[in-house]
């Protein structure tokens, strides 16, 4: 589904990413750890589109994405969410989530201003998607018209899920979806990422600290340091292998 | 919470007039406007139309400063261009389309040729935000009142003495006193209007608010942020372009000293006091900024009796109380009048349950 190949970025002299390669695969979710500063974040900007790799590819559904802008990498259906949330603050949760659908929308200016016709046409169906397809699915629809800066973090979280979920995506991007969670509020999020994957037959690409979360629900791991790459493989293999712990742990004395 | 707010369908709570204090609102506004077209004298005509006009322009700055969060202060080069853009259609264009039709034509013409001019602003827009694009758009303001004086293209705009202007002529009614052109004014008005509120209920408008509060966060989703932003600019643009072409039929004489930087700051001290982002903002912001003049001419006659001292001094405490506006309105309610409405209205909702 996606393919990253002997990927490099730097800033200036720093080395944020030195030949990372690894394949997310179609329907399964696939986690990107490491310690703080290894080019994870870096990582994913990178794979949407607002950092410029110096060298590299990155390969999505057979296209070759490198040269897009992120606008255009979204229309492909590349979702993502912030590790601090990037929702519209001052607006609704339903308008949210509507703007994730932009997209697929068709509604031009002149549609727009008029609105009676196409426009309202297009809103209607829009609405009624979006209720029965995320507003029930990821239980918010006692907040559906509240304002985001009313809403405590991990409601807005799952907004943003919910955001990404609109733009019907086939790649879903999670910046460290439970950060800051308490334990209840993480089973929550896991419990809502599993049912993406199973309800939507979405390819789930997730950077993550809660490595009982990682290691419960992701299929395959990417273990980054000092943004080279250390490991790959079944979060078991990953969980034995002496480069990872000496990531995490130091090495024996 | 609200109360009262029950709904059946998405129809109806996708609604902009969702309860019947709203509509019956909005029929006391129109029918307020058909008595002022009706029983209104001269005077009464002559705000009026100001407040149409400068309702537009604000309307449309309104798009770009107050929705899609592009800090822009040389609006008024787009009046400028609007204005002319008639007056030289009607010069250019005269002798080949008949009278009856010239104003139909024109005023589009006026739109199109000040969106285009608004895409080319727009350009800066892309590059630099906040400070530098509010030079960046300033400068346009002096570059096309520069255009417009200098003497190449005088034998089309007259110059610095200005050009007189026609009278707008809609499928042989000719539109010769005020009371008429304000029938034009108001019905333009409400539909602009009523356009930009439907801009902002669906997803043109929702992409525009999406890049003002958080533009990266709209890139990801799959906003192009520089066709949005030229969209933006675009719209505001033909908004100012369509008051500008109402300015120069409302008006005898059209000047460049009219478009002035003064002009544009107007246009954002309205859209400032009246509230960014708001579809009532523009109305609220527009009946102030066309009433403090008035008020400060009444005041200063009812002190002075008209003394020639006091004449003088006018302009500059005009200035000074659009300066305090902006000031006290950006310190005290930066979200604007119809910040302070919406909250009586909450208040009067709740009432006598709770207060606040």
């Amino acid at each position: 589904m996606l393919s990253v190949q002997d990927l490099h970025l730097s800033f200036g002299g720093i080395k944020a990413l030195q030949g990372v390669s690894f394949t997310a695969r179609r329907g399964q979710i696939t986690a990107i750890i490491g310690p703080n500063g290894a080019g994870k974040t870096s990582l994913f900007n990178a794979i949407s589109g607002f950092y410029r790799p110096d060298r590299g590819k990155v390969v999505f559904d057979g296209q070759d994405i490198f040269a897009l802008r992120p606008d255009r990498r979204a229309a492909l259906g590349i979702a993502r969410t912030f590790q601090n949330i990037a929702l519209f603050r001052g607006m609704s949760v339903l308008d949210n989530i509507k703007l994730g659908a932009h997209t697929r929308l068709g509604a031009g200016v002149f549609d727009a201003l008029r609105y009676f016709g196409r426009a309202q046409a297009e809103e209607l169906a829009l609405r009624a998607d979006i209720e029965a397809r995320i507003i029930d699915f990821l239980e918010i629809d006692h907040i559906r018209k509240a304002p985001i800066s009313a809403l405590p973090y991990g409601l807005q979280k799952r907004v943003e899920l919910g955001r990404a979920l609109a733009m019907q995506p086939r790649l879903l991007m999670l910046d460290e979806p439970v950060a800051g969670m308490n334990r209840e509020e993480t089973e929550d999020m896991a419990r809502f990422i599993l049912d993406v994957q199973e309800e939507f037959d979405i390819t789930i690409l997730l950077v993550e600290h809660d490595m009982h979360l990682v290691m419960d629900i992701c299929s395959h791991v990417v273990v980054l340091n000092f943004g080279q790459q250390i490991a790959e493989g079944t979060p078991d293999q990953v969980r034995r292998d002496p480069a990872v712990i000496e990531a995490y742990l130091g090495a024996a004395a | 919470m609200i109360t009262g707010n029950l709904k059946s369908s998405y129809a109806t709570d996708e609604q902009v007039l969702n309860n019947r204090w709203k509509r019956l609102f909005l029929w006391l506004c129109i029918a307020g406007l058909g008595l002022i077209a009706a029983f209104g004298n001269n005077y009464i005509i002559l705000i009026a139309c100001q407040m149409g006009i400068m309702l537009i322009a604000v309307t449309g700055v309104n798009v770009v400063i107050g929705y899609t969060g592009l800090m822009s202060l040389g609006h008024a080069a787009f009046l400028a261009i609007g204005a002319y853009a008639v007056v030289i259609f009607h010069n250019a264009a005269g002798a080949i389309i008949p009278e009856s039709l010239l104003t139909l034509a024109a005023i589009p013409f006026a739109v199109l040729v000040s969106a285009i001019a608004g895409v080319i602003v727009g350009l800066p827009s892309l590059r630099v935000k906040g400070l530098y694009l509010a030079v960046a758009t300033l400068s346009a303001n002096f570059i096309v009142l520069f255009l417009i004086e200098e003497s190449f293209s005088a034998p089309w705009t007259g110059g610095v003495n200005g050009i007189n202007t026609p009278t707008p002529n809609l499928l042989g009614w000719e539109m010769d006193t005020r009371r008429e052109q304000f029938v034009l004014i108001a019905t333009l008005a409400v539909l602009g209007l009523l356009a930009a509120q439907n801009l902002f209920r669906t997803r043109v408008g929702r992409a525009f608010i999406a890049i003002r509060d958080r533009d990266y966060s709209a890139e990801i989703l799959g906003i192009s942020l520089y066709r949005y932003k030229l969209i933006s600019f675009a719209i505001s643009a033909a908004y100012c372009g369509l008051a500008g072409a109402l300015f120069a039929y409302f008006y005898a004489r059209i000047l460049p000293e009219q478009f002035e930087l003064h002009l544009s700051l107007m246009l954002v001290a309205a859209i400032i006091v009246g509230g960014m982002g708001r579809t009532m903002g523009p109305v609220f912001g527009v009946i102030i900024i066309v009433m403090v003049p008035e008020l400060i001419k009444v005041v200063f006659g009812a002190l002075a009796g008209g003394g020639a001292e006091l004449a003088m001094i006018r302009a500059p405490i005009q200035e000074i109380a659009f300066g305090a506006l902006i000031v006290g309105f950006l310190l005290f309610e930066p979200f604007g009048i119809t910040q302070i409405v919406d909250r009586g209205l909450r208040a009067l909702n709740r009432w006598p349950f709770a207060r606040g």
